[in-house]
């Protein structure tokens, strides 16, 4: 019989102590580790995606904006830009493509965007893919009004081929604000875990030319996407010195990476304020080990004095009560990964139904490793104190009575 | 040789006032090897001070004890710790089992803080059914009677084939059938493991049967009516 054996037994004996401050300790390494999982692969997942593109045209305005808008399918556009100014970057030959999109209708919640089948054609959004197509679909024709459906939108909305719908006019669902154009659905892009997925895709005159928008409209477009040749090496810095310093009508987001990487800098102090929960509710965790070991003393102190009395040396005793108190801590941080799969998960559903970007739970972390061995260590501390007490027992008094 | 000789020890208490209160004073004792005593003395005389002395879980303020040639005071705690480990077996009056464990473990726990024992639970299943637990096994100490608990005390005290046994007031809490019981298997069992047992006691049905009887008063100068602390 080991040491081991002796504390399963006092942890089945305490076995609701057990449970419950296990409980505590699975809370606080599932939320330290989601945090932290979360903040990292979605700040990795964020700056990494780009459409394929490396910068964003558009009017005036803020960067972040723009690529929120452009990119991400987030936000209000800060203003249109002319056709002209469409053409004028499209025939820049550092440019290798440029792809014009207009935003400004929806339906029901999700974006309407329009744009060219270039963005289809011949954009890779990551490298060496490129939007497809399920089975029995087509790209739209840019002169009738056609649309090709998200694969995140189409399960939603429950959209097939062949279906017709009307947009609404806005970013934001309004059911009064419904244009009389009628689209049909004719193509289901296949999933891409990009935010394209979140989109339905149409003709870009189709924005342009819908009833009951600007007549200015019509040669004007929302953003235009750009890609850069390859070899331009000093293309990006400059078209940013033409058009953000020299110019005052249009602004030009790029690096993308680097204005998203902005963006995780500015919500740095939640992300701050979490991870300090989270450390706080590992403290509280660990007190309650100490806590719930602590109270159990006094009921313990027979049973230490009998082990004592068998033979047990105090150092035995007192690291038997460590094991214990860092074995809760082990205890729940297994459970703990269970509580990080399903706070991640809901995470990871939600920032999808939000952007389409998609986070996996199960993507390893360093976090996993180090979470669970501080909350060990500091569980194992937590037991010092009765550790100590327990070391201290005394044998003759607690084998009572005397005779 | 006796297996265990004691001279001049002494083991004083403070009471709450300050004072000091003398519990054992004992100038001369011995107890030959497999030898069976009896140690007769009223409640409160200081006879469980004596035993806890001789078990290393008190340490005296002076004098020797010496148990099969090892002399306690030039051993330090965990040394005396081991030497309780491997060479003594104790059977309490109020039994002292571990609730949380079924008979057998009860016993391996006797096992667990001397030398490695092989087959230890094929050991530990025989010491059972030598104080005819057998068919207890798997039961905790509560689904027991009182005397069936007593004879797991026993099996466990017998667990690391101990040179003495020491046992306190063991029949003080049983009825008189199974004090007989317990008494006849502490004794057979010591006997047939060669082990020597020194018992305490004031019950004078128990004392009867002992051939080896010891006045814990006449060895002992103290007073005897006072509880050690």
């Amino acid at each position: 019989m080991t040491i081991w054996f002796i504390v399963f037994k006092s942890l089945k004996q305490h076995a609701f102590s057990t449970i419950v401050t296990a409980l505590s300790v699975a809370l606080a390494g599932g939320l330290l580790m989601s945090v932290w999982s979360i903040k990292e692969q979605s700040e990795a997942t964020f700056t990494n995606v780009n459409a394929g593109f490396d910068a964003v045209l558009g009017a005036r305005g803020s960067k972040l904006q723009l690529v929120l808008n452009a990119i991400f399918n987030l936000e209000s556009s800060p203003g249109n830009l002319e056709w002209s100014d469409f053409l004028d970057i499209q025939k820049n030959p550092d440019v290798e493509l440029a792809v014009p999109i207009a935003v400004g209708d929806n339906y029901r919640g999700y974006r309407i965007v329009g744009t060219t089948l270039d963005l289809f054609e011949e954009t890779e959004y990551a490298p060496g893919k490129k939007f497809a197509l399920q089975p029995g679909g087509n790209w739209f024709d840019p002169l009738r009004r056609e649309a090709v459906v998200g694969d995140f939108v189409a399960r939603k909305m429950k959209l097939k081929v062949g279906d017709t719908f009307h947009p609404f006019h806005g970013l934001i669902f309004d059911e009064k604000n419904q244009h009389s154009e009628t689209y049909v659905v004719v193509g289901i892009l296949k999933p891409s875990n990009t935010p394209a997925d979140q989109v339905i895709w149409i003709p870009l005159e189709g924005i342009q030319k819908m009833s009951g928008h600007d007549p200015k409209m019509a040669t004007e477009v929302s953003a235009v996407l750009v890609k850069l040749k390859a070899d331009s090496a000093l293309a990006g810095f400059q078209m940013d010195q033409m058009y953000n310093r020299q110019g005052n009508r249009l602004t030009f987001a790029w690096p993308i990476a680097t204005i998203m990487a902005e963006l995780f800098d500015k919500i740095g102090w939640f992300d701050r304020v979490l991870a300090m929960v989270s450390y706080l509710v590992a403290i509280v965790a660990s007190a309650s080990i100490l806590a719930s070991i602590y109270n159990s003393m006094n009921e313990r102190r027979r049973e230490i004095a009998i082990l004592r009395a068998l033979g047990a040396r105090r150092i035995t005793i007192f690291t038997s009560i460590l094991i214990e108190a860092a074995s809760i801590s082990a205890l729940g941080m297994l459970i703990g990964f269970a509580v990080y799969v399903a706070i991640f998960s809901i995470a990871a559903s939600i920032i999808r139904e939000q952007t389409g970007v998609v986070l996996d739970p199960l993507k390893f972390n360093a976090i996993m490793l180090w979470a669970p061995a501080m909350l060990i260590v500091l569980g194992a501390l937590a037991g010092i104190i009765p550790a100590i007490k327990a070391y201290r027992t005394d044998v003759a008094q607690n084998l009572a009575p005397t005779s | 040789m006796p297996l265990l000789e004691i001279s001049k020890l002494v083991k004083t208490f403070i009471r709450p006032d300050g004072s000091e209160h003398t519990v054992v004073n004992l100038n001369s004792f011995r107890l030959d090897d497999k030898m069976q005593m009896a140690l007769k003395g009223e409640s409160g005389s200081g006879k469980t001070t004596l035993l806890h002395l001789i078990a290393g879980i008190l340490k005296p303020d002076a004098g020797n004890i010496v148990i099969a040639g090892q002399k306690m005071s030039f051993l330090s705690e965990p040394q005396r710790d081991r030497l309780r480990a491997t060479t003594i077996g104790y059977i309490f009056q109020t039994f002292n089992l571990m609730q949380g464990y079924t008979c057998v473990e009860n016993v391996l726990l006797g096992m667990s803080f001397g030398p490695k024992v092989d087959h230890a639970f094929a050991k530990a299943l025989l010491l059972l059914k030598r104080v005819g637990l057998e068919n207890h096994s798997a039961h905790l100490p509560r689904q027991l009677s009182t005397g069936q608990q007593q004879r797991l005390a026993v099996a466990r005290a017998l667990a690391n084939d101990p040179k003495l046994v020491l046992a306190d007031e063991p029949t003080g809490n049983l009825d008189q059938k199974n004090a007989q019981r317990s008494l006849a298997i502490i004794r057979e069992t010591c006997r047939e493991n060669g082990a020597a047992l020194l018992l305490v006691t004031h019950d004078r049905e128990v004392i009867s049967q002992f051939e080896n009887v010891q006045e814990f008063a006449d060895i002992n100068q103290t007073s005897q009516e006072e509880t050690p602390p």
